[in-house]
């Protein structure tokens, strides 16, 4: 493990950024402005270069952490431990990628205090690339709930009118679960008396009559990020009042924490809990799916509506997730790192009309493929992933959690598949009164078609949009071994948990 | 053929990969070039790329359908493309799968997209959008190519909702419209809900079979007959479960009854849209789609009756609303909804080689129907009411000849054992089929009902060309002064199409359902043992075959009699009080959309509302963190600054946490024991 610590190197390459901006982006004119904006762009882009790296070197075959790093730390068997496994490694690619893109989403529509924004979201790529990467409890908490800090920041002080009373209801949800994973943690270093996150994945660490408060603390937290029905209701508010890339980052990375802390914990940790609320899950999962989807379909606000969508496409991924199927665990990341592009490609066309008539009602628009053909391509090939288009890759991930669903209980497979209805009606609903019709309105009578730099920002996404729906592999082979692996941990896990009842059992008289 | 593994026959089985490859990929080439470079291209380039493309794929695949289907030898093709999607046990790669089934409609497809493709050049030569306009017919020929090719559950779904987005595309290809932006997004959900029963076929079928490819289901189909599924709570025969959810999606994509609303609304889109999309091809997917799947069907009666019964529902149901539609191009579409049903009634009774060929030949009249009606349109300057139209006959002299081969072809007009056009030999088909069963509840059923639609089929279409072409014009002057006769482009497509309504039934009846049968499907066609329908129909009674006949001539007669000789007596029928019930009954579509729209549309909207400001508003949000924030901001109005002090607070709970965690650490061993203590009571004792 003395080779380069290349997981370290890209967790703080953005806060090297961040210092340098603090020490060559002086003042508050326009010249400190643009360095602190080229200066982050460049952060985020060498730091997706040098990121590419760990995709690149991966090795697909091996099922446990890679790149890993250990150094002494607090002290106590804390201790600074890095790694990724096939999980993980994905999520760490896609914020690297998102990155670049919020800061260019950002370069005109954010005017006042532009040094700090850059800042702000440069640490917080630093935080978010930690939360996957960390090994260690302590670790992945201070990266877990530090990584709100700046979003917390970024609503509150860019945001829009409503913008305490978001980052506030953001908060409070946040809270309770911080509090209750924090006394979980606590109990596991007694349990286990380690915080080495590599040694409590050993099946069998937690006993059965632990797994279940344990369970309940972590899905507390989860539950929040992802954001599930009903705890999801901070989502609509915080993505309404988040500037454009705050809303790109909320989406695209944030809500995958949720569904990390599953994969990450809940599942392999106490797999006899998960088990036992596997069915509590599954019936949260289709709720959110079909109510969220209602909900969606009479938005009168665009990124209230995608933000309802992105609770509803979060439905497959806890109800994937919680299956313990290959199809159901694979294409649970699969749609997060899928819902990771389009939902935050959704945000940015929406972005995009927004700089240009500052507001988000669905009715103050229409007709814009008139005016607008290249925006309208865009925005229909990300609608049609929303939708779960075969051929996009929001149908892969779809596809593969119901087809685990399927296996699970076909109640769940039947109610969820229902999402694929409703999606269709919010989605193309949303496209025909933003999209389609005549351009009768006067203020849109000379909207301008996407400027080369939107057209940088939004054309990867597309690209990429259409390629993993036809060729998806390279988002599902490298986790396939990790899947297997935590599959069958978590049977084993469950193997254990029973002998051990039956030892109880026998010893009683 | 080559006929060993010799150096000879590598070659052209080389060729014949290329050719098979060439076929599925033109049109998609076609549509990129056009899509993304049409405007540089300009129009008329676009129209010729995409044009010269489409007619090299017809011409293959005639090429194919002769080596496949024509050929003595079994053959099916496969061509795997590259791998799909890999998950665990699932494993789905891209490929093409060309036998006779595919061959068919191969043909079917390219030719009718082809002659589309030109035709449109006349008929879109005004619209500004046309790059656009022909990338899409192209994209949707592919998407089309890709559902036929197929050769698993996967790659038919995508090619099944690719030439749905397609449709929603071409529906609302005049955006500006409102009436075609509702049209095209009913059209797409509609079908979506029947492909929420085909996605759960699909979940099911790699449920019970652990694959998703085609010829390993197949082969295992028959060891799953008598067994028994979950689902939805309860044990239900697996083969019908797994039919009956597959069929859903044959259901929405064929526009069968109660899925069926969004066809004739489809007809906002342009004609040849119409003809290309709502008449000859991606509509009789679900035709496609029982067939191909025949080894599955043919193992549950059940599922097969429900086809049955749907079938003839369709049939007879749309008829009887094709019978008082005044739009020129709903009559058709309702004709195609009804024809859809005497395919499935086909496949259905185990007569798949029957439906199929029905497919075929309709493909042909139907198309020739739609385009006959879009050149009256083009004359009439995009009027579409026939009310406003007659005695067109003599201004456009070739659309009326064209358009009446189309009209004898679809009512069928022949003389049993003695021969006719095209509808005649595979309509007439269907219904000696539905006779054979006698002793099945449902096939009765089904022969009443497709005898009286073969009725009703005459008359509308009798009273669609009497009422547009015959008797006095009901056209303003102007508009009928100005009608003017097609150019070349669009008329020549007609022609061919005309060929093929004419001769087509004639032609392929002994490959399709005579005694080629065997030699031309090589097994793409499945029968179970039980199945002796082809048997059985070479020994109906006489009557059996007179009856469409008589039917047809029937509804010719009435058709005369109410709208050449007694003109009048419509509205004096119609305003009989007993009638007057009836016909708006039909003139409404038997209420579906209304029922649809207060079943489904205003509760969800309702519930949506209800959710929205009840659930997530007043409930969620009312009891969670609106209350506690309210009382929250009292306290902290008074202390701190609320802009961001909460941020603060935030990071200090945090930081508190952090610090409790180091202090647990340095912490005296007796006291660390006390905390570990009350943890392990908060969270259940470990070990």
């Amino acid at each position: 493990m003395t080779s380069t610590p290349w997981l370290s190197i890209t967790t703080f390459l953005p806060l090297i950024g961040a210092v340098l901006i603090i020490l060559m982006a002086r003042g508050d004119d326009a010249a400190a402005q643009r360095n602190a904006r080229w200066i982050a762009l460049w952060a985020t882009l060498i730091t997706f270069a040098v990121s590419l790296n760990l995709w690149i070197s991966f090795d697909p075959k091996q099922a446990g952490f890679q790149f890993l790093e250990e150094r002494p730390w607090i002290g106590g068997g804390i201790s600074y431990k890095m790694g990724v496994d096939g999980i993980s490694m994905l999520f760490v690619i896609l914020t690297t990628f998102l990155m670049p893109l919020c800061i260019l989403a950002s370069w005109e529509s954010i005017t006042t205090r532009v040094k700090e924004y850059m800042i702000a979201f440069l640490i917080l790529e630093t935080l978010m690339i930690g939360v996957f990467s960390a090994l260690d409890l302590m670790l992945f908490y201070l990266f877990f709930e530090g990584g709100l800090i700046p979003m917390f920041l970024i609503i509150g002080v860019w945001g829009g009118k409503r913008r305490v009373y978001a980052s506030f209801k953001f908060f409070l949800y946040t809270l309770l679960g911080s509090v209750l994973m924090l006394l979980a943690l606590m109990a596991m270093y007694f349990q286990a008396g380690t915080t080495d996150i590599v040694q409590l994945l050993k099946p069998g660490t937690f006993p059965a009559s632990m797994q279940g408060w344990l369970w309940l603390a972590f899905f507390a937290s989860f539950a929040v990020k992802m954001p599930m029905w009903p705890v999801h209701t901070w989502l609509p508010d915080a993505h309404v009042e988040a500037p454009t890339a705050g809303s790109v980052i909320l989406a695209g990375i944030l809500l995958k924490m949720g569904g990390y802390g599953f994969l990450r914990f809940s599942l392999p940790m106490f797999p006899v809990a998960s088990q036992k609320f596997a069915m509590f899950v599954f019936a949260l999962s289709v709720i959110a799916i079909i109510w969220a989807s209602l909900v969606a379909f009479v938005q009168h606000d665009m990124k209230k509506l995608i933000a309802y969508s992105s609770v509803a496409h979060m439905g497959y991924v806890t109800m994937g997730v919680f299956t313990l199927t290959t199809q159901g665990i694979e294409g649970g990341i699969f749609q997060m790192l899928s819902h990771g592009l389009v939902s935050a490609a959704l945000f940015l066309c929406v972005g995009v009309i927004y700089d240009r008539m500052h507001t988000r009602e669905i009715s103050a628009y229409g007709g814009l493929v008139e005016r607008m053909p290249m925006y309208a391509f865009a925005f229909l090939v990300f609608t049609l992933a929303n939708v779960g288009l075969p051929g996009t890759s929001g149908f892969i991930g779809e596809f593969l959690t119901l087809l685990g669903a399927f296996k699970a209980n076909t109640w769940v497979a039947a109610l969820a598949t229902s999402g694929i209805i409703l999606s269709a009606v919010y989605a193309l609903y949303l496209y025909r009164r933003v999209i389609f019709g005549a351009l009768k309105k006067a203020s849109l009578k000379d909207i301008l078609d996407l400027s080369p730099r939107e057209i940088a920002i939004l054309a990867p996404l597309v690209i990429l949009t259409i390629f993993f729906g036809f060729f998806p592999s390279p988002l599902i082979d490298p986790t396939a071994a990790s899947v297997q692996k935590l599959i069958a941990d978590c049977q084993t896990g469950i193997k254990l948990a029973e002998a051990a009842a039956h030892q109880v059992a026998a010893l009683t008289p | 053929m080559g006929t060993g593994p010799d150096a000879e026959s590598l070659e052209p089985k080389a060729f014949a990969n290329t050719m098979y490859q060439a076929i599925l990929f033109l049109p998609l080439a076609g549509a990129i070039i056009t899509g993304f470079f049409g405007r540089a291209l300009g129009a008329r380039a676009s129209e010729l790329i995409t044009c010269a493309f489409m007619l090299v794929a017809a011409v293959l695949s005639w090429i194919a359908f002769s080596q496949i289907a024509l050929a003595h030898e079994a053959a099916t093709v496969k061509i795997p493309l590259f791998r799909w999607l890999t998950s665990g046990d699932l494993d789905v790669n891209w490929s093409i799968r060309v036998d006779a089934l595919t061959a068919v409609m191969l043909v079917v497809v390219n030719t009718v997209s082809s002659l589309v493709h030109v035709y449109s050049i006349g008929y879109m030569h005004e619209d500004p959008h046309r790059p656009r306009f022909f990338a899409y017919l192209s994209l949707f020929t592919f998407a089309m190519l890709a559902l036929v090719t197929s050769d698993t559950f996967l790659q038919m779904f995508f090619g099944w909702e690719g030439v749905g987005l397609m449709s929603y595309l071409l529906i609302g290809f005049w955006y500006e419209k409102p009436s075609a932006n509702a049209a095209a997004m009913k059209a797409f959900i509609v079908n979506r809900v029947g492909d929420f029963g085909f996605a759960l076929g699909i979940f099911g079928v790699f449920a019970v079979f652990r694959t998703i490819d085609f010829d390993t289901v197949f082969a295992a189909a028959p060891s799953k007959t008598g067994h028994f599924m979950t689902f939805l709570g309860g044990q239900y025969d697996t083969m019908t479960v797994l039919c009956l959810l597959l069929f859903m999606g044959a259901m929405g994509k064929s526009a069968q009854f109660m899925l069926h609303t969004w066809l004739p609304d489809a007809m906002e889109g342009p004609t040849p849209v119409s003809a290309l999309i709502h008449a000859a091809t991606m509509v009789t997917a679900g035709v496609f789609m029982v067939a191909r799947l025949s080894p599955l069907f043919e193992q549950s009666q059940t599922a097969l009756n429900f086809v049955v019964l749907i079938g003839a529902t369709t049939a007879f149901f749309a008829a009887t609303v094709g019978l008082v539609q005044n739009d020129i191009k709903r009559v058709i579409a309702y004709s195609t909804c009804s024809q859809l049903g005497y395919m499935f009634v086909a496949c259905g009774v185990g007569a798949y080689g029957a439906g199929i060929f029905h497919l075929f030949t309709h493909a042909f009249f139907k198309a020739l129907l739609f385009l006959g009606a879009g050149s009256v349109i083009h004359a009439m300057h995009h009027e579409q009411d026939m009310r406003n139209m007659g005695g067109l006959s003599g201004k456009i002299p070739w659309t009326w000849g064209l358009m009446l081969v189309g009209t004898l072809a679809l009512t069928g007009v022949g003389i049993p054992g003695f021969g006719g056009m095209a509808g005649f030999y595979s309509k007439d088909a269907i219904i000696d089929a539905a006779f054979v069963a006698h002793a099945n509840v449902a096939h009765v059923y089904a022969f009443d009902l497709l005898v009286a639609a073969a009725f009703m089929t005459s008359f509308y279409s009798w009273r669609l060309m009497f009422m547009t072409f015959h008797g006095q014009t009901r056209a303003d002057r102007d508009t009928y002064d100005h009608a003017h006769e097609s150019p070349m482009v669009m008329l020549v497509p007609l022609i061919v199409l005309a060929l093929g309504a004419i001769g087509a039934g004639a032609l392929f009846e002994g490959f399709f359902i005579g005694e080629g049968y065997a030699e031309f499907w090589k097994g793409a066609l499945f029968a179970g043992s039980g199945n002796t329908i082809r048997e059985d129909v070479r020994h109906i009674p006489l009557w059996t075959s007179w009856a469409p006949v008589v039917a047809m001539a029937s509804g010719f007669a009435l058709a005369w009699v109410m709208y050449i000789a007694r003109p009048a007596w419509p509205a004096a029928i119609v305003a009989l009080p007993g009638v007057n019930g009836i016909y708006y009954f039909l003139l409404n579509k038997w209420y579906f959309d209304q029922l649809y729209h207060w079943v489904f549309v205003v509760p969800a909207l309702w519930l949506g509302r209800l959710l929205w400001k009840g659930g997530d508003g007043a409930i969620i949000d009312g009891l969670g963190p609106d209350g506690i924030a309210a009382s929250v901001q009292r306290v902290m109005r008074s202390a701190v600054k609320l802009q961001s002090g909460f941020v603060y607070h935030y990071a200090f709970v945090m930081l508190i946490g952090v610090t409790l965690i180091a202090t647990v650490f340095a912490m005296p061993a007796d006291f660390r024991h006390y905390v570990s203590d009350a943890l392990s009571h908060l969270f259940g004792r470990g070990a």
